[in-house]
């Protein structure tokens, strides 16, 4: 893993190539995260896959986390991995739940990492999430007719209604 | 017949659906495939026949109550979902585990680990015809579950990791049974090989066949022997430091071309060093403790409920409310029988995770499979899948 200070090196380096793109930096259980803009998280990405010296080619999981009550709610995550120097790096993609019926948007990192395929589907059928540019956005493992983004922290447990009623049919 | 056989009928392509319910697919995989005569063009995997809804069910659920549910994502190698999961945890609160714990967990990792690939080597080869190496293989993997259940009292989904180490000691008698196990089990699996090696059948149906070079499969994000049967010698417990595995002398056993011979070679190779590690493991454990002693966390002994006042209170705040975690994240990633198993914990301050995701490597290397049936046989493809090993279990969580 990168230490604190080896992160603070990897921010600069990041802030010279494209300006504003990390926001923040939190260096948590001893795990190196980046918060980036949401806009510039592919040049981000491309940056740490390409860079010389970086090499973070290998996206080991991408996945989305619900931090409501806070803003910005939903954060992309994607843990980067750099197999030479065996390093882990969290990036971090905060998004802004959009009033109304509309859904938060962010690239999708599929021509970079194309194991991010399914990843990104999983993360649009539970969390609503659209991936511009994904070839497939599509439901993976819920039914295609579902309705609902049912891992958001404001879809109840329990909100899934039972459609096996014989029982309460008939005895209830 | 012959004039029919225009190039136009050759030519056209047949959409096939295969599954979900189908002995091949190895679980509720459903393919849609599409075939030009017994050729694969293209195919699609569609999945989510057993989504439950763990990940959102693990929400309600105090940490420690979480721990039976994660096991039952990826059902053929439960004791690496628990450590995946208990080891986030034991990050998030910081956390030090006793070497006997380490020793342990390690000991019943290795062991799933071979009942993981003796389930696979069982069922892949009964799909290429091979009907007697399920039953040999099933007959090991039966003692590995006696000893499973001589140990924790379930022979699956047993529940014995917790956070902070194990729930109990090994009871007497275990080691020498383990003992005489993994003494026996090398000579079992030279004679799997025995039967499938020089097997005719079995080589033509697996030698090259199902190759995916390395490059594209590391693009992929594709991990465990799949990776490694490419060339790759890639495998987190030499690479990551968790448990006792960096103080273990084991090897990485690699392929060299990459076809589904290489990938059965890779994972019997593995069981062969899975032993190995159980051996050293057992060698090395000390007596001691065998689960961190630190009461914010862990239950105390039974024995202390009956005298000790403080303990009571513990007890009572451990299993009505659990404990609580600080806020913060983390990602504990670890090598599962099929690839890179990951763990993400996101605390929020209760005592209950706020977000439990599981990078599932069944869920990831699937996506390799259009690459690897792509241009065989329809016959080749379900030999690939069962290479592919995915436990759908874990594909849909």
């Amino acid at each position: 893993m990168p230490d604190a200070p080896g992160l603070e090196l990897i921010r600069g380096e990041i802030e010279r190539d494209c300006p504003g793109a990390v926001l923040a930096t939190s260096f948590d259980r001893a795990q190196p995260a980046l918060v980036v803009d949401a806009e510039q998280i592919l040049a981000v990405l491309t940056w740490l896959r390409d860079t010389p010296g970086q090499h973070y080619r290998f996206l080991s999981s991408l996945h989305v986390a619900d931090y409501l009550p806070a803003t910005p709610r939903f954060g992309v995550h994607y843990e980067l991995l750099n197999r030479d120097r065996v390093e882990r790096i969290r990036v971090k993609a905060m998004l802004a739940d959009p009033a109304g019926d509309a859904l938060p948007e962010i690239d999708s990192c599929v021509e970079l990492f194309p194991t991010a395929e399914f990843q990104e589907r999983e993360a649009f059928d539970f969390f609503g999430i659209v991936f511009r540019g994904h070839p497939d956005m599509t439901r993976i493992l819920l039914p295609d007719d579902y309705v609902g983004w049912p891992q958001r922290r404001d879809f109840p447990i329990g909100g899934e209604p039972v459609t096996f009623t014989y029982n309460e049919r008939n005895y209830g | 017949m012959a004039e029919l056989l225009t190039d136009d009928l050759a030519t056209e392509i047949m959409t096939v659906n295969i599954g979900p319910h189908h002995p091949a697919t190895h679980g509720v995989l459903r393919l849609i495939v599409d075939l030009e005569g017994e050729v694969v063009r293209d195919l699609k995997p569609v999945i989510g026949y057993v989504h439950t809804g763990i990940e959102k069910s693990c929400e309600d659920k105090s940490y420690w109550k979480v721990i039976p549910f994660v096991e039952r994502m990826d059902y053929v190698s439960y004791f690496f979902q628990m450590e995946a999961y208990c080891g986030a945890v034991e990050r998030l609160v910081g956390l030090e585990i006793p070497p006997r714990a380490k020793y342990l967990r390690t000991i019943f990792l290795e062991l799933n680990r071979i009942h993981s690939h003796l389930v696979w080597l069982g069922t892949t080869a009964l799909d290429l015809g091979a009907i007697s190496m399920l039953w040999y293989c099933f007959r090991e993997r039966d003692r590995i579950l006696d000893l499973f259940e001589m140990a924790t009292g379930q022979r699956m989904h047993t529940r014995y990791f917790q956070v902070g180490g194990v729930i109990e000691d090994i009871p007497l008698g275990f080691e020498a049974k383990l003992r005489e196990f993994i003494a026996e089990m090398p000579v079992r699996v030279a004679q799997y090989q025995a039967l499938l090696d020089r097997n005719e059948v079995f080589l033509q149906r697996t030698k090259g066949v199902g190759i995916v070079s390395r490059e594209r499969l590391l693009e992929l994000g594709v991990t465990g022997p799949l990776l490694r049967a490419a060339g790759e010698p890639w495998d987190l417990r030499k690479t990551f430091d968790y448990l006792a595995y960096p103080e273990m002398d084991f090897q990485i056993p690699v392929g060299t071309v990459g076809d589904n011979y290489d990938r059965y070679r890779v994972r019997v190779a593995e069981m062969v060093e899975s032993t190995r590690i159980v051996e050293q493991a057992l060698d090395l454990m000390e007596e001691g403790p065998f689960i961190a002693d630190d009461r914010k966390y862990v239950l105390p002994p039974r024995s202390e409920l009956s005298t000790s006042m403080e303990s009571l209170i513990h007890h009572f705040k451990l299993v009505t409310e659990g404990f609580r975690v600080d806020p913060g994240e983390v990602y504990y990633a670890i090598e599962s029988p099929r690839g890179e198993l990951g763990c993400f914990v996101l605390a929020d301050g209760s005592s209950k995770p706020s977000r439990v995701h599981f990078r599932d490597p069944s869920f990831v290397n699937l996506q390799a499979f259009r690459d690897m049936a792509f241009g065989t046989y329809i016959a080749d493809m379900i030999c690939s899948l069962g290479m592919l090993d995915p436990i759908l279990g874990g594909v849909d969580r």
